[in-house]
């Protein structure tokens, strides 16, 4: 069913680290963030300061997620 | 108050006196704070010949918005201007303008700092450059 779809996306170094830009879950496979995280990376480690963000807002790891949320996983920002 | 991501050049000075000359504070602002932050040829003792820019369409632009919503309840100010690139730049091409109007300089100055700052530490933007023989991102903001 689509909507029990979680959406992750992956940025600039990290994607070329897990080797992918998009993944999907479920919300029965992921429960919080770092669930998500290692569903779809098959548990990788995650590098030191990876900063997380739930529906466009900056989240901790531990931080629950539901059907329909869309989940980021992106390295510090280096914009300006 | 404005925000715009740029996937091609654009040139900051020209940006600032149009949306100026269109904005509601005509004749009630007596100062102006100008940043504009462009690429260098180089970086950490290495020669750079091209930059590449990755945002996170939407949340870029919802952390841009937020935090000129914090400079302006923080502030007296009377408006804020952000414009950022994104994609690929060369040498001495802008990278961000920012621009705070407000009746007296301290505001103007100070707002504009917090804009900057802000900006480079929560909106996701990312830099890679292409060296000689080599691409990297930049790992950290100086």
């Amino acid at each position: 069913m689509s909507n029990a779809v979680i959406r992750i996306k992956f940025f600039a170094s990290l994607r070329e680290h897990v080797g992918q830009g998009e993944a999907e879950t479920s919300d029965t496979d992921a429960k919080t963030v770092i669930e998500a995280w290692n569903k779809v990376t098959n548990n990788m480690a995650m590098p030191e300061n990876t900063l997380m963000a739930v529906n466009m807002d900056y989240v901790e790891a531990n931080h629950p997620i539901k059907a329909g949320d869309e989940v980021a996983f992106f390295p510090p920002v280096t914009g300006g | 108050m404005l925000i715009e991501i740029k996937d091609a050049p654009f040139e900051p000075y020209q940006r600032l006196l149009e949306y100026q000359a269109e904005a509601g504070f005509s004749g009630k602002y007596g100062a102006t704070a100008v940043f504009v932050g462009s690429m260098r040829e180089f970086n950490q003792g290495d020669d750079v010949s091209v930059m590449t820019l990755e945002h996170y369409p939407g949340m870029t632009e919802k952390y841009l918005q937020k935090i000129s919503e914090e400079a302006a309840d923080k502030w007296d100010i009377l408006d804020s201007l952000i414009i950022h690139r994104v994609g690929e730049m060369l040498p001495n091409d802008p990278i961000v303008l920012v621009a705070v109007w407000s009746a007296h300089r301290a505001e103007a100055f100070d707002a504009s700092r917090y804009l900057m700052e802000e900006l480079k530490s929560r909106a996701p933007f990312w830099k890679k450059e292409s060296l000689k023989d080599d691409v990297r991102w930049v790992e950290k903001n100086t």
